[in-house]
């Protein structure tokens, strides 16, 4: 160090953007903190999550034909369509580059039935985006995930075309378009628990789009966790509460109840453990609170499932406990090291 | 308060005071019973006739009710006016009174009533106080009848039962549903705010030119 060209810049408060070519003409930067240059944007961040869903989305296309491809075009065109709208209106910045809405669209047609008319599925997407996302403020500010509240609207909204599902076109009885009932609806109403397991693992049984197939989406996550965009804690804690809880009444009767790893691979538990529980904005951000969120939301989940009115309880279960996060973040706030302890 | 024209009380309740939206008062009916045109005309006309006749008779005993009771009087007349009108509903519009069910005697804690009673009738004369609770219980009728219009057109695709949108349109199950209720409530909320905001902006610019 035997030259004295010591820099010193003025504060600057968003450093994450700072060309690293300031560093090879003065020989000592000198900045305010943070230090760590992080090249993660909120972009980069959403683009992964797209790749990420590719293989749920190209598993639907397998198994539903090309009408399913048309939906999540319809959804994602939609989303980006009201996105662009609402920031035009409320003079803000035209972000829909980011990605966000472009997730919020493939995860709401993810959740939809492939027969779902059109016009139902751009009207979820404007409540998405709309209600769900742009009049709390856009992306950051959401209480709700907007793509399970965009699919509650749709569930109240047209509760029948919403739980219309038609077989998938790999099964050997499939006659074009016939009805059927998801393995948790036989579950439920009809008390049928012999859905084969592979059956429900690979996707070759009736139901939402994004809900049957668990390889694809599992694919999708395990890529999210090697980006380390999400942790294990969320998804696992979820999908594992799911399975300790309902191995409780499986063990107790198994004759009347699913097993747990039914209850893993049917209907929307995958997706909504790896796409919908780890959304950075409607999940808390301590760990405690991520434990607490999980946790509940998983028993909810079951509870539901066997209990409730409805045969799938995963969306309900995650849209409640969203509305816990600002309470969870709050009073699971870890001690400041070295603190004082409150004075009030 | 004396110097307010007998025009400009009525006219309050129309949109400066109008309950639902601007007062937040009165949400009860206005999410329970709008799910159709009307059933919301039917609620804003019982509250408007009972506030009419509360606001006289508190009007008109203002001087002779002590102060210490008067919350006990404003709810044995509302109540006996409100039994008038569930009896009248019931023996002249059973359907309409059979879809109303128990709101048409909640009429009597509905806060409009008792809120223009303390607030108004009990301080003004009988005459400012039927332009008061003609303009308000009919800017509450409106407030009912425009949820309601919203609503069953949403949610059956029609107004007054006659179907006006054709088969190619799904009913939105949701708009009947309480849940509806809240989003139509909301939306109709910030569209008054924004109106009025831009008024009195408008107003503003004007005053200052």
């Amino acid at each position: 160090m035997e030259q004295k060209t010591l820099e010193t810049k003025e504060i600057k408060t968003a450093p994450p953007q700072e060309p690293p070519a300031q560093a090879a003409t003065a020989r000592l930067v000198v900045s305010s903190s943070p230090h760590f240059l992080n090249t993660e944007s909120v972009p980069k961040i959403m683009h992964s999550v797209v790749m990420a869903l590719f293989p749920a989305v190209a598993a639907s296309v397998y198994f539903f034909g090309w009408r399913a491809l048309l939906l999540v075009i319809v959804c994602v065109a939609a989303c980006l369509g009201t996105e662009y709208a609402f920031q035009r209106i409320r003079n803000k910045p035209i972000k829909i580059y980011d990605g966000s809405a472009i997730i919020t669209g493939m995860l709401l047609a993810m959740t939809l039935p492939v027969g779902f008319p059109i016009f139902g599925a751009v009207l979820g997407s404007v409540f998405a985006i709309g209600v769900g996302k742009q009049l709390f403020g856009g992306l950051g500010y959401n209480i709700f995930n907007p793509a399970l509240l965009g699919r509650a609207f749709l569930m109240a909204t047209y509760p029948v075309l919403t739980t219309t599902w038609v077989w998938p076109r790999t099964m050997e009885k499939a006659v074009d378009a016939v009805t059927a009932a998801t393995p948790l609806a036989m579950a439920k109403f009809e008390g049928k628990l012999d859905v084969p397991l592979m059956d429900m693992i690979l996707g070759n049984t009736a139901g939402s789009l994004g809900e049957t197939s668990a390889v694809a989406i599992i694919l999708g996550g395990l890529y999210l966790r090697y980006k380390g965009y999400i942790n294990w804690k969320l998804p696992l804690g979820y999908l594992g509460t799911i399975a300790a809880f309902s191995a409780v009444f499986w063990l107790a009767n198994p004759a009347k109840y699913p097993s747990p790893l039914f209850h893993l691979f049917a209907g929307g538990a995958m997706l909504g453990a790896w796409f919908m529980v780890t959304d950075m904005v409607t999940s808390p951000v301590t760990s405690l609170g991520q434990w607490i969120f999980v946790i509940v939301a998983g028993i909810l989940a079951v509870v539901i499932r066997l209990f409730g009115g409805l045969p799938e309880g995963v969306m309900y279960s995650i849209l409640f406990m969203n509305a816990f996060v600002p309470l969870l973040n709050k009073h699971t706030r870890p001690k400041v090291f070295g603190a004082a302890g409150k004075q009030s | 308060m004396a110097g307010n024209s007998l025009f400009y009380e009525f006219k309050k309740g129309l949109w400066q005071e109008i309950p639902p939206f601007r007062l937040v008062l009165g949400t009860c009916p206005t999410l329970a019973v709008t799910n159709s045109a009307v059933n919301g005309i039917a609620m804003g006309l019982a509250t408007l006739f009972v506030l009419l006749f509360a606001n006289i008779i508190i009007s008109a005993l203002r001087k002779y009710v002590a102060m210490q009771v008067r919350i006990a009087a404003y709810v044995v007349i509302i109540a006996l006016l409100v039994t008038v009108t569930d009896m009248f509903m019931a023996a002249m519009f059973p359907p309409i009174s059979k879809a109303l069910g128990p709101y048409i005697p909640l009429i009597i804690v509905n806060c409009i009533i008792l809120g223009r009673a303390e607030a108004f009738a009990q301080k003004n004369p009988v005459v400012p106080s039927i332009a008061d609770a003609l303009g308000i219980g009919i800017g509450f009728t409106l407030s009912l009848a425009t949820m309601g219009v919203i609503r069953e057109l949403l949610g059956f695709g029609s107004i007054f039962n006659v179907k006006l949108l054709g088969e190619w349109f799904e009913p939105w199950i949701v708009m009947i549903l309480p849940a509806g209720a809240f989003l139509v409530y909301g939306g109709l909320v910030a569209a008054v705010n924004w109106i009025s905001s831009r008024k009195e902006a408008a107003a503003k610019a004007a005053a200052e030119a």
